[in-house]
This record gives C-alpha cells, structure tokens and sequence, in this order.
C-alpha cells in the first residue's frame, strides 16, 4: 500500500505516510513490550518450582517451617556479649531512622538494646513492644545440605548405577536401532509396510501389557533382582528409535551407497562406511533422548531392582530417600537438585541437537 | 511426517510378491530380513509371546510366591475383574476423568506457548524457548520432590504466592491443601503435568513455522484480525500436531503412574481419587504378585487402549487437516 501511495509524488501524501509509519513504529513497540512481559510473567511462574527447589535446598528445617521467614535462606543475626548470644532486631526510632540492634534487656512497654558494631558504648533505651520488632536477618545459604545428602543414601553409587544404566542402554538401544532403520530404509522386501506398521504400533503399546508375564519369566530365570531385565531388551531396537533413524536415513541421498556397491562393498560395509559417518547429528540425537530416558526411567528399576538397595538407579533410590526423610525437606530438595543436574548441563550444552531431533519425530 | 501419519499412509504402497521377484530382488529381500531380524526377534520375545501369555497368564490362578502350586481357573480372573472388583471400574473413571480435564488443558497450554514463543514481537525468543523447555529435561522423580515442597499447604510456595497476590488465605492447615483435598488433587496433577509440555511446545512451534505465510498475508489484506487468522488459519494448519499431541497424551495418561505413586503413596489417597487404573494393575501384579490376576488387568489396559487409539485415528479425517492428500 506504501509502494502505491509514493508513486503518486505529492509532498502531502509523503508527510501523511510519514506520520503513520512513526505510529506503526509506536504501537509496535508497545505490541512487543506487552508480549514480551506476558512471557516473563508466565515464565516466572514457570520456572517458580525450579527456584523453590534451589533455595530450599540451602535452607535449614526451621527456616522452611517458620512462615515469616523470608523467601530466601536467611538466618537470624546474633551478636555475643559477655558471653551470651543476643539477637538483632530492625529498630524503628522516632526520628525515622531504623538501625539494627541487638536486644540486652527485654522489658514489656520498654527495652535496652546494644549496637552490635559497638559493644562497649552505652546501651540504648527504647520505648515500644519488643515483640513486634522484625528480626535482622542475613543471607546464609547452608551448604551442607548437600554434602549431607550426599552421604546419607550413598548419593554417589546411585549416580553411578543410573549413569552405568543409561550408558549401556544407550549402547545397545542406538546401535540396534540404527542396523533395523537400515533395513527399514533401504531395502525392498515382501510384508514391509505390515511389519512396519506392527513397529510403529508398538510405540503406542503400553509397557506395562506385556510386563507380568516378562516379569515372571526373569524371576524364572532367577535374574530379579538384577539388572539384566532392563539392558538386555534394549539391544533388541525400539519402535521410536528406529522410526526416527530410519525418517533421518530416508534423507541420505543414495548415491553414494550405489557407487560403494559397484566397487563390491557389501549391505553391512555400506552400512558401516557410507550411511553412519554421514548420521552423525542423528545418532547424536537419539543417543541423547535414550540417555534422558534411562535417566527417568522409574516403572523398570522399580519392579526389577527394589530387592538389591545397592543396585538402584537415582530415581527409585530418592523415593528410598523420601521415605526416611520425610521430615527433612531441605535434604530431599537437595538430592533432587543433585538429580537434575546433569541432564539439565547436558540439555544446555546439546540443545540443538535435541530439539532437531524432537522435531524430526513429530512433525511432517 | 510423524509416526503418527505414517501409519495411515503406509497401507497405501504396493505389495512385492516372493514368486514374482527376480534373483537380485530376493538377494536384496534377503538382507532387508537380515537387518531387521534383530527387531524381529526382539517384538516376539518381549511384545508378542509376553502378549500371548499375558492371556495364557489370565486364565490361571498364578501366584508369584507359589510357584508350585499354579491351577487353571478359566475365566475366574476376567469375572471377578469385570463384574466383582469394583476397583476396576473406579479406577478407570479416575483416569478417563483425569485425562478429560487435563488433556485438553495440556493442549492448549502448549500450542498457546508455542504460539507465543514463535510471536515476531517477543524479544529474545531464543532464550524464552530454553527455558521454557527446560523443565521437560528434569528427571520426572526429582520434579515430583520439588513439586510436593511447592504445593505444601504451610511451607509451600504456590499457597504463598495465592496469599500474597489475591490476599485469599491459602496458607495454613485450613487454607489449599492441593495433594489432600478431593477437589483440588487433578488441578494439582494438571499444574505438574503441563511443566513437562516441552516436547509438544517444540512440535507446535515446527508446526507453526510451516504454515505457508501468503496465506496469512491474504487473509490480512481481507482485513482479518488476529482471532480471525488463529481460529481458521493457523488452529487448521496445525491440527495434525495437535492429532499427534493427542495420541502421545492420551497413551501417556493410560499408563499414568508415577505421579500418584510418588505424590499420594499409590493408594488412591485422598478418597481414591489417585486410584488410577495402573496404580490399581500395579497393586495387584506386583503390590500381591498375583500374576493371573494381573495379567488379565493388563489385557482390559490392552483392550480400551487399542479401541480409544482407534476410534482417534477414525475421528481425525473428519478434524485432522492434511494437505496434498493425493501423494
């Protein structure tokens, strides 16, 4: 509209374009401030629970408890005299100054208070109600909730079992997916497309259908508790995995597998030496999404390895955890710190990776 | 394409027969079979012959810790779940209610983010994606721990927050007690659900990327307004993402469990409104190692799964938009 209104040369029309760009510019920038503070407001509320779990992690129990205590861990001030601990006090003076004082002498309609910087001046009267002075309080995060954690339910075998768990896992899942999805992509052989659609279904089948019978089997086996039922079928492929490798094999442009046949290369040596150095993204992708997997993976370890408290990965070991703790919040938050922490470092430094891969799966 | 679609098109290929195929056909067959055998011989070992005795299972009386002494029962199992264990049925209730109040919740939130996040006018959009998606990558236990201390009803900071903002007194024993209170559990259970709708948030931004910008430009030039262009431009475009949410969501929800198990003790605490249908299947097979029985909860869990999947799938042509369909 723009373009035709300067065709027409005349200075009028030019101020009046003028003047409407500079309003356009106005309401644009009040279009992206308001749109920008409505995603910090959800935001904040969004990541409310993440900033509940790091503070409280730092506070002690009777911080969390008290209801007036401030938001963040901070403890109350107190200053040593004459060998006794006096706490401090915001102290409101009729001058309007406020200043922080300890309390010496406590009295109902008036109190003696100190200055904690210094001690040996004369104490100080004040008239009012001690009772309803808010504390001085200082920041002061206790660390040692964590070292706590830590050591109380052997935080670091835990770690070592999930981290054991998902590696081995990671392994077997990607490396057989990878072979499967070949076969799927590349290949023309009768019953495809129903043996497809079989593997497609088995994503939306839920695990647990086929669980009590698998579950009687391994007992047979006399293998429960252990780890074997979890990592075993994992070199087996899985529904999802192949779906995506095979979608990302499906954009290899063929010509180089065909040159590689020519030279005599068989099925697996192309496999080997032509499509996987060019996945590299893709199995980097899907390496990551199995490693989260088995870093969250709850309903297995549970029925497999809650028999052998020595073998437990982190997820099922923190419900050990709330168990004996229940009355020490400030532990159980730090142990779950403890636990998000290396997928979220991981997220953040591979997060390009993962979001392509999400949206290789679900999208057309 | 998502798996989702994959499986409505895939029927429409051609079919290769063994008689008719030449030599080099049948040597490159062969090694399609080689390939994929490893998933073959994973789906008979650990979907197919499990599903079959799972059956096989629902007919015996199996307990775990007698192995020795297994009897067949016939349908015993599938008559005392259908018509005798009335938890059967409450428990379903208790997941098809859950899944009506959050899933459509759970959509919406997500394509709403997504379309915020894909705004031209949010300013540093790359960083509110991170984050919003970040909670997605919390491992779903230790969320559920920071989650419990957040929804506490004395020391938890969701009540702080409804006390300091609407001066509604939610804190206290008498205030919002959101894990013990009937009527307040599924809105909880909503709020924890929607902080790991990172996943779809992502798909529904995709979605929305790929929507052809002329038709936005035209339906401007006829002078539509924002709802205008959302309700019949970009909600169209993007219900096969939505159709693909629903699918994950709803296969999600049947095996909703560790929400409950963590949160409320996986005893259908307060007044069996956590009593889901998996906590109830996981009571039973593992809780009592009544394998039979078990096994026949697993198959209704089958049964209702697969006829909802597919009264889904039958549903989407009549909502689901696909372009090009001729392809």
């Amino acid at each position: 509209m723009t373009t035709t209104l300067l065709s027409e040369q005349s200075a009028e029309t030019l101020e009046r374009v003028a003047a409407n760009t500079a309003r356009r510019k106005q309401r644009e920038w009040l279009v992206k401030f308001g749109v920008t503070s409505l995603a910090v407001l959800l935001l904040s509320l969004w990541v409310m629970p993440l900033f509940y779990g790091v503070v409280t992690s730092l506070k002690t129990k009777e911080q969390i408890a008290d209801p007036k205590a401030s938001i963040l861990p901070a403890a109350a001030i107190t200053v040593e005299f004459e060998g006794k601990e006096y706490d401090v006090y915001s102290v409101p003076f009729e001058d309007g100054t406020v200043r922080e004082l300890a309390l010496y002498k406590k009295g109902r309609q008036a109190s003696t208070f100190i200055d904690p910087n210094n001690l040996s001046a004369e104490p100080i009267e004040w008239e009012g109600i001690w009772r309803q002075l808010d504390q001085a309080r200082v920041v002061s995060p206790t660390w040692s909730n964590y070292s706590e954690a830590w050591t109380t339910v052997k935080f670091g075998q835990m770690l070592w079992n999930t981290f054991f768990y998902a590696t081995v896992g990671m392994i077997g899942a990607v490396s057989s997916a990878a072979i499967v999805a070949y076969g799927f992509s590349r290949f023309e052989f009768p019953f495809k497309n129903l043996l497809f659609i079989i593997l497609i279904s088995t994503i939306i089948l839920p695990p647990q259908v086929t669980s009590v019978p698998t579950y009687a089997f391994w007992v047979w086996l006399d293998m429960v508790p252990s780890w074997w039922p979890l990592i075993i079928p994992m070199f087996f492929s899985n529904a999802y995995n192949v779906f995506f490798l095979r979608q990302f094999f499906l954009t290899i442009p063929r010509e180089m597998e065909e040159a590689a046949k020519i030279d005599g290369a068989g099925p697996f040596r192309t496999f080997w030496s032509i499509i996987l150095p060019q996945s590299g993204p893709a199995i980097v992708a899907i390496s990551l999404f199995h490693f989260f997997f088995a870093w969250n993976d709850f309903f297995g370890p549970l029925i497999y390895l809650t028999g052998a408290r020595d073998q437990v990965p982190i997820t099922v070991g923190l419900t050990f955890f709330n168990g004996i703790y229940a009355s020490q919040p400030q532990l159980i938050q730090a142990a779950s710190i403890m636990t998000l922490v290396i997928p979220l470092l991981i997220f953040f430094f591979a997060q390009r990776y993962f979001v392509q891969g999400i949206v290789i799966t679900g999208n057309k | 394409m998502s798996f989702v679609d994959e499986v409505t098109s895939a029927r429409k290929s051609r079919r290769l027969r063994w008689r008719d195929m030449s030599n080099l056909k049948k040597y490159e067959a062969k090694w399609g079979y080689i390939f994929i055998s490893i998933w073959i011989v994973g789906f008979l070992a650990f979907y197919l012959i499990p599903m079959v005795a799972s059956f096989g299972f629902s007919v015996l009386d199996f307990q775990l810790a007698k192995p020795d002494d297994i009897q067949f029962v016939g349908l015993e199992n599938w008559r005392r779940m259908l018509f005798e264990d009335d938890l059967v049925w409450l428990s379903m209730r208790v997941t098809f209610v859950f899944a009506l109040i959050t899933l459509p919740i759970g959509l919406i939130v997500a394509l709403g983010l997504a379309i915020l996040l894909n705004s031209e006018f949010l300013v540093g959009r790359d960083l509110f994606r991170t984050l919003f998606y970040m909670p997605s990558m919390v491992p779903l236990i230790a969320a559920l721990f920071i989650w419990s201390g957040v929804l506490n009803s004395q020391s938890g900071w969701l009540n702080r927050l409804i006390e300091f903002t609407t001066g509604y007194p939610a804190v206290g024993l008498n205030g919002l007690r959101w894990l013990d209170d009937p009527s307040l559990i599924y809105i909880a259970y909503t709020y924890i659900g929607i902080w790991g709708v990172g996943n779809a948030i992502i798909i529904n931004l995709a979605g929305l990327q790929s929507v052809p910008t002329d038709l936005y430009e035209a339906a401007r030039v006829d002078g539509a307004n924002w709802f205008r262009r959302l309700w019949s431009i970009t909600i169209p475009m993007v219900t096969p993402v939505i159709f693909y949410n629903l699918v994950l969501g709803l296969v999600g929800l049947l095996q909703y469990f560790i929400v409950p198990y963590i949160l409320n003790g996986g005893n259908g605490y307060p007044e069996n409104t956590t009593r889901f249908y998996m906590i109830h299947f996981f009571t039973n097979a593992f809780g009592y190692a009544d394998m039979g029985y078990g096994a026949a909860l697993a198959w209704l869990m089958f049964i209702v799964g697969m006829l909802l999947t597919l009264a889904l799938f039958a549903s989407a042509r009549y909502w689901v938009y696909y372009e090009a369909e001729s392809s």
